[in-house]
């Protein structure tokens, strides 16, 4: 198919990926449409356990502003920040074709960094999202609860939670072990193995797996944290 | 030291300056469009209509992603369809499951 096998095993691969994240995405959006959903103006919006949470109001924090409604703003910078690493490694792929080392080097540390700015957020993310916000909200048992775990959780049915963490969690192992890999690429071009081989190839392969982890997140924002 | 001798003999191109400006092209498109759906998160009333134009903006994401990044456009035809073809499963997928969600919430 004028691809290298690995190149090609690679696309399999990601084929494979894109249909189990796909389940993930289209389960959530057959047990949301199977939810209430919130009627009346956005601006009057309470959590309950009685209707689907509208996501902006979910997310509405930022590192250091505490009690500012910041709706989407830190997601939105999430998403540049994966963006941008995307960019960074498709950089250094087109480095590799020209054997430039110092070159390649320089965009995988880019791309390493945009990598671990991206995981440090999500876990401010998680952090925030399982302690909750002041006022907490009414469950079931008619108490408050704070915060959310894998049972409750007070911005809206139990299931709204379940599918924040197996979604953005099941991403967010996907960013980390495309961090481990990008890793791996920036050691061997450093100790010259890529130069000794004759070609930069690895570094296509590991960029292709990492625009994936970019793609996801694309879909990922739009239909978990947009719609 | 064999290092050094290794560098003597790699010849290293000039970067393609045509080819980096069109992949920040494409960066800048795609920030582009996020600030966009960021815009619309905010402006448009929730229905049909917001969601149909997220999903789409998010289509045109993906193919830039997918065509320019991933360099899927520039590859043989026989791999863009074989990647493009069984996609149709996933289309299939969401119909299926979304008229199967709306059944549901009209039982409860």
């Amino acid at each position: 198919m004028g691809a290298s096998y690995g190149k090609l095993m690679m696309w399999f691969f990601l084929m494979s990926d894109a249909f189990t994240f796909s389940a993930l995405l289209i389960t959530y959006g057959l047990v949301r449409s199977s939810h209430k959903a919130y009627q009346g103006a956005v601006d009057a919006f309470t959590f309950s356990q009685n209707y689907w949470p509208i996501p902006e109001k979910v997310f509405e924090s930022v590192p250091f502003l505490e009690g500012v409604s910041l709706p989407l703003v830190f997601v939105g910078i999430m998403t540049f920040i994966l963006i941008m690493s995307s960019v960074t490694m498709v950089l250094a792929v087109e480095a590799g074709h020209r054997m430039d080392r110092k070159a390649v080097e320089k965009w995988m540390l880019w791309t390493l960094l945009g990598g671990i700015a991206f995981l440090s957020c999500q876990a401010w993310e998680w952090t925030h999202f399982i302690h909750g916000a002041h006022h907490g909200s009414a469950v079931a048992e008619g108490t408050t609860f704070f915060g959310a775990n894998l049972a409750h959780n007070q911005y809206g049915p139990p299931d709204f939670a379940a599918f924040f963490f197996f979604i953005t969690g099941f991403h967010g192992f996907h960013v980390f072990s495309g961090v481990c890999l990008n890793f791996l690429i920036y050691f061997n071009t450093v100790t010259g193995l890529y130069e000794r081989r004759g070609h930069y190839e690895m570094v296509e392969k590991v960029g292709l797996y990492w625009h994936f982890v970019d793609l996801v997140w694309v879909f990922v924002f739009t239909f978990f944290y947009l719609v | 030291m064999a290092h050094a001798e290794n560098e003597s003999h790699v010849t290293v191109l000039p970067p393609d300056k045509e080819k980096i400006k069109k992949l920040w092209t494409v960066a800048g498109i795609l920030g582009v469009i996020t600030a966009i759906e960021f815009i619309i998160a905010f402006t448009l009333h929730a229905g049909p209509l917001k969601t149909a134009i997220f999903v789409g903006m998010t289509i045109v994401k993906a193919g830039y992603i997918v065509g320019e990044f991933m360099h899927l456009r520039y590859e043989v035809k026989v791999l863009f369809w074989s990647i493009l073809i069984p996609l149709i499963f996933i289309v299939w997928m969401l119909v299926a499951f979304i008229y199967e969600g709306i059944a549901i919430s009209l039982v409860r």
